[in-house]
């Protein structure tokens, strides 16, 4: 698909790019034309080429061939200050402020203005943040907040934002969504990456798709426009996905995993929840309401102060993951830089498991290990082309080797955190696919995620989490996105008692 | 992505990359070749013996440093635990006899790999520093036990001695003692479950713990197999140079970190191995017996081993550049 | 702001160590008063810059672990020029040497920067190199010190106008210390430069995108070690009146007091003052020690032991607090 034509004065003009790293071509023929005062949203599965081009945008690495103008100035620049000159600003997904340092250094650090910042963070919805509070105390999405004030504060052309709603809780993306609206509104423009089609349906004007280090479409937002993005995406006939979920096999008796009144630290309060052999229970929250100690405390990472867990009938208290995993419960963790080995093979990190035991220090038994892990990598179907370290691996097949580890190991209560945050749509499918498989032969799931609309696609029930507790329980078919959301905001009163 | 075709210079680096060995194989040879041009004489079966009689110690402690390298860790400790082992028995021996004295010294080196397993593991003190602080601690020691024994003269146990200086076949009876070693390393650190989670508890202790590691029971073992090692590198110094000194290992300290920087192991963590470092204390080891054939000042051969060590360790790092 | 509190108190807690051991020492021995005081800063000096050198390194993320051999490169550089030399040409030998630790610290850093090696990796072989080059410009302890300048770390404070009981019993060498320190680091400190370097060794990625020269100050780092190396060299060469090719304790001391004074090994946090604090504290320890006729062995574990328990109470502090 040829790009459709740019309005003649063109802000962002990018055409032709390309670049390789040794033997491998990450972008072939990439191309990127954002007009003044627009909101384009920058598409593609993961190993699509998207980080690379990000990373030629705003100056971090130089292409092979084409160009990169901003107001028709030519900008490969070499450097993220030169980007920042030409009037290209990022917000990139991890937070750029230095921990050890309070917010006012970090200004001082940047060379912000700091009337100007101090109004952007008011309007993004922390007005209360005071200017000597060291970074490290922060929250996740209040960094994410800042890092946009920042970048916002010095009135950018061109602002590019990564996957910026990713962690923050929905009061907040609404803010951003606002923003970045009324930024276009006043003749910026916006390069917006994301996976979420609402936000992208809300705010973009158009839409650039990468495919294969090549730009294979440029349309315009409008509705009904999300199958044909995808299918750019993903280069062929997407197969059909059950928006519900098929009547289960009955799996009757004892809950697998009984929690009550669960609490710790100041966000989890009073949780209670069953979890059945066979079923797939969605948990949705706002940021921070309590949903990362739950799954810590289950996963044995961090104890309980008040509460019990029952597995399979019988009352358990872990000091230490490895008592977790004894009982059956594993985790996958939100953050795969908190899961994996990034310098050992795709193999290694998958066995790790099997070697964690005192018992386990002897010698491997290869043939064992192999089959265990060779079982896990086909039924994932993970991508093992890319020799060597997990690191060289798309996000996509990173996490799935994160999950794949389990497999290994023997599933029995799955604890998945936002396993499909940052992963691309076709990824995405395959693991609900495979948390379905899953619970049919057995298993029980506890998934949570930031993205209501998933819990249709992979969920038979879901339970929302609101200032620590329970708020709602729901089953699939009637999680519309409305009902959670208002469960997630606590507009919907229950006691904490499981259904 | 897609490949296309590979540049030869890739090609190259990538098969350097997978095979670390090589490129310091290379480095040993060209070394060699350099000494040879030097003094043609030199290489004979005596001088390779020799070589192989002083890379040896070098290399065990050296050892020490690849195991908690790979954790993200060093033993700085070990040079003063080999000591300790080397004079204690030293100077035991004509009190109680051989094999009290060697366990007395082997204990003592122990108990160092003990108390910096605990300080590691459940303290959680870096490293660098709790090994330090121990070896500071255990010099202490040494020289309050020394002032008691000051008077009872010294025994250099004949099973050392024939260890240390004997040869059969033209070469240092000490292999006996190392290949068996050596092997067992190089074997663990692969094919045992210990062997992985040093590796894995360098590459991201995190999902370690959280894949049902209880680090602390790895850092823990692994200081004191730390010491145990350093004990009997010491023991077999001990026969080699035949010397009840104070400092005696204290010299192989940083070199044995050298030997296993250059053997490939990542002071981060989670890469290397113990091949690697084996030909690094051999290049080491050439290295030293080149400077000294050169005639040049003592200052003057220190600044060529600096940089040695610097120019090896920088072009390993290109060519293996992954970014 | 619980983080600054919980910094403070640690510089508070060791300033107040430092006073109680003062009071313990005069306790043991009553006459304790102006030379003692003498002899303690200048035996500290050396130690002192070595540790401030280091505290820099660190607190941008790295470690250089050639200080010590530093020292020795400027000591004897020292020695070399001022022997025979005037008082004039003294002056420029000074300058010279603090010229050469500044060449030193930028050409460790240098490669560091340029050749990607882990920074133990580098200073471990540029400990090496200088230590040959010290050995190369004097291959024995030798030459000269001017006598004004070791005049200026030796004795009490006089100020003309004033009783000298009143300022005769601060030591020199202390007020030597201060000066220097003040003259370079404060400057740095309340700059960019000094927000920079906390920045790198907070969090090298965040300050790459936020526009910070990582490299450059990287650099600027191990310079400004190498610059207060140089000033601990001359230190030794004021005290002794010879330079000393064969570097002396100064690496594991100066590690030692950088982490005891509260500076975290992993960079970021931290001050200056601080260890400077934990040099002094470590030294009265052991003059202490001495005045009790401890054996000097005992003593040296007693050192041991204060700074591993010091550090694994530390450690379990920073783990409980991150906890929380």
């Amino acid at each position: 698909m040829t790009p459709a034509p740019a309005s003649p004065a063109a802000l962002l003009d990018a055409r032709g790019v390309a670049k390789r790293f040794g033997a491998v071509v990450a972008l072939r023929d990439a191309s990127l034309l954002v007009a003044p005062g627009q909101i384009v949203a920058l598409m593609g599965a993961n190993g699509a080429g998207k980080s690379t081009f990000v990373k030629i945008l705003t100056g971090v690495l130089r292409p092979d061939a084409g160009h990169v103008r901003i107001r028709g100035q030519d900008s490969t620049v070499a450097s993220p200050a030169g980007a920042r000159r030409s009037g290209l600003v990022p917000v990139y997904q991890e937070p750029s402020l230095i921990p050890d340092l309070s917010v006012a250094d970090n200004l001082r650090l940047g060379d912000t203005p700091v009337d100007r910042f101090r109004h952007w963070v008011a309007e993004l919805g922390l007005p209360d943040l005071r200017q000597d509070a060291m970074i490290r105390a922060l929250p996740l999405a209040s960094l994410r907040i800042l890092d946009l004030a920042r970048a916002l504060a010095v009135e950018p052309d061109v602002l590019l934002l990564d996957e910026m709603t990713a962690a923050l809780p929905t009061d907040l993306v609404d803010r951003v969504l606002a923003t970045v609206r009324a930024q276009a509104d006043a003749g910026r423009s916006v390069i917006y990456i994301s996976h979420r089609f609402t936000e992208i349906a809300a705010i973009c004007d158009r839409a650039t798709v990468l495919r294969d280090g090549l730009t294979v479409g440029d349309v315009a937002i409008e509705p009904g426009i999300e199958e044909a993005i995808v299918e750019m995406m993903l280069g062929s006939a997407t197969t059909a996905v059950a928006t519900t979920r098929a009547v289960r096999p009955g799996f009757t008796g004892r809950p697998r995993l009984s929690v009550r009144g669960l609490a710790t630290g100041t966000r989890l309060t009073n949780v209670s929840l069953d979890l059945r052999q066979g079923e797939v229970l969605g948990v949705v929250a706002l940021e921070g309401q309590g949903q990362d100690e739950l799954f810590e405390v289950l996963a044995g990472n961090r104890r309980a102060t008040a509460g019990t867990v029952e597995v399979d009938g019988r009352p358990v208290t872990f000091a230490h993951p490895a008592d977790a995993i004894s009982a059956g419960l594993t985790l996958v963790p939100g953050d795969r830089a908190h899961a994996l080995l990034m310098q050992r093979s795709v193999r290694e990190n998958i066995a790790l498991p099997l070697v964690s035991r005192l018992a386990t220090w002897g010698v491997i038994p290869a043939r064992d290990e192999n089959r265990r892990v060779s079982a896990a990598i086909e039924r994932l179907q993970i991508d093992t082309r890319a020799q060597g370290e997990v690191r060289r691996l798309s996000g996509g097949n990173q996490q799935k080797v994160t999950i794949a580890r389990w497999i290994a190991k023997g599933v029995q209560t799955l604890l998945l955190f936002d396993p499909t945050r940052g992963i691309d749509i076709r990824t995405k499918r395959q693991i609900y696919a495979l948390v379905r498989d899953l619970a049919d032969q057995g298993a029980a799931v506890l998934f949570y995620t930031s993205e209501l609309a998933e819990v249709r696609l992979a969920c038979d029930r879901a339970i929302v989490i609101f200032n620590g507790r329970v708020v709602d329980v729901i089953d699939a078919a009637e999680a519309d996105e409305q009902r959670l959301m208002r469960a997630a905001y606590g507009l919907t009163e229950k006691t904490g008692v499981p259904a | 992505m897609t490949t296309t075709d590979t540049p030869t210079l890739a090609r190259l680096g990538r098969l350097m990359v997978d095979n670390p060995l090589i490129p310091l194989t290379l480095i040993l040879l060209a070394l060699v070749a350099a000494l040879a041009i030097l003094n043609p004489a030199i290489l004979s079966m005596f001088w390779v013996g020799n070589t192989l009689k002083i890379a040896i110690p070098l290399a065990m402690l050296a050892a020490c440093q690849t195991l908690t390298m790979l954790t993200g860790g060093i033993d700085l400790s070990v040079g003063t635990a080999a000591t300790i082992a080397a004079y204690v028995t030293a100077t035991a021996t004509p009190l109680i006899g051989a094999p009290g004295a060697i366990g007395i010294a082997m204990a003592c080196a122990l108990a160092i790999g003990v108390v910096n397993g605990i300080g590691i593991a459940f303290a959680r003190v870096h490293p660098l520093i709790m090994t330090l602080g121990t070896g500071l601690i255990a010099t202490g020691c040494l020289l309050v036990y020394q002032r008691s024994v000051i008077s009872t003269g010294t025994i250099y146990p004949d099973v050392l001695v024939w260890l240390g200086t004997g040869r059969t076949w033209g070469l240092p009876n000490g292999l006996f003692l190392f290949i068996p070693f050596a092997a067992l390393i190089l074997w663990a650190q692969r094919r045992t479950g210990f062997g992985r989670l040093l590796y894995a508890i360098g590459s991201n202790e995190t999902a370690a713990r959280l894949s049902g590691v209880r680090v602390w029971q790895v850092h823990l073992a692994l200081y004191s197999l730390s010491g145990v090692i350093a004990g009997l590198s010491g023991l077999l110094y001990l026969g080699m140079v035949k010397t009840a000194s104070l400092s005696l290992a204290l010299p192989l300290d940083l070199p044995s970190v050298a030997a296993a920087v250059i053997g490939g192991t990542s002071i981060f963590g989670g890469r290397g191995g113990y091949g690697g470092t084996i030909l690094g204390a051999l290049i080491l080891t050439v290295l030293a017996t080149m400077l000294t054939l050169l005639q040049m000042p003592e200052g003057g051969r220190r600044i060529l081993y600096g940089a040695i060590i610097l120019a090896v360790t920088a072009l390993y790092i290109r060519l293996t550049d992954r970014s | 702001m619980m983080r600054l509190l919980q910094l403070n108190a640690w510089t508070a807690g060791l300033a107040a160590l430092l006073v109680l051991l003062l009071l313990a020492t005069k306790l043991i021995q009553p006459d304790f008063g102006g030379s003692g005081l003498d002899s303690l800063a200048r035996s500290a000096l050396p130690f002192a810059l070595a540790t401030v050198g280091m505290a820099v390194v660190v607190i941008a993320g790295g470690i250089d672990l050639s200080v010590a051999a530093m020292m020795a490169v400027a000591s004897v550089t020292a020695a070399v020029l001022m022997d025979g030399a005037s008082d004039g040409q003294a002056v420029f030998a000074v300058i010279a040497v603090l010229l050469v630790g500044l060449a030193m610290g930028t050409l460790n850093g240098a490669l560091i920067v340029v050749t990607r090696v882990p920074d133990i990796v580098v200073t471990l072989a540029m400990l090496f190199v200088w230590q040959g080059v010290a050995l190369l410009i004097l291959n024995a302890p030798g030459g000269g010190a001017a006598p004004w300048l070791r005049a200026l770390a030796v004795g009490g404070v006089t100020i003309p106008g004033l009783p000298p009981a009143l300022t005769d019993w601060l030591p020199r060498g202390v007020v030597f210390l201060a000066v220097v320190v003040a003259l370079v680091w404060l400057p740095v400190r309340r700059s960019k430069l000094g927000l920079m370097l906390y920045a790198i060794g907070s969090d090298p990625q965040a300050a790459f995108r936020s526009g910070v020269p990582v490299g450059l100050v990287r650099v600027a780092a191990y310079a400004l070690c190498g610059l207060f190396a140089a000033l601990g060299g001359l230190t030794v060469t004021m005290a002794t009146g010879i330079g000393e090719p064969i570097p002396g304790p100064y690496l594991l001391a100066s590690v030692a007091a950088v982490v005891l004074g509260g500076v975290v090994l992993g960079g970021g946090r931290g001050t200056i003052l601080g260890p400077i604090l934990a040099v002094f504290i470590l030294r009265i320890v052991r003059l202490d020690l001495t005045l009790l006729s401890v054996d000097p062995n005992v003593a040296a574990i007693v050192e041991g032991l204060i700074m591993v328990a010091v550090v694994m109470f530390g450690a379990v502090l920073a783990t409980r607090g991150r906890k929380a």
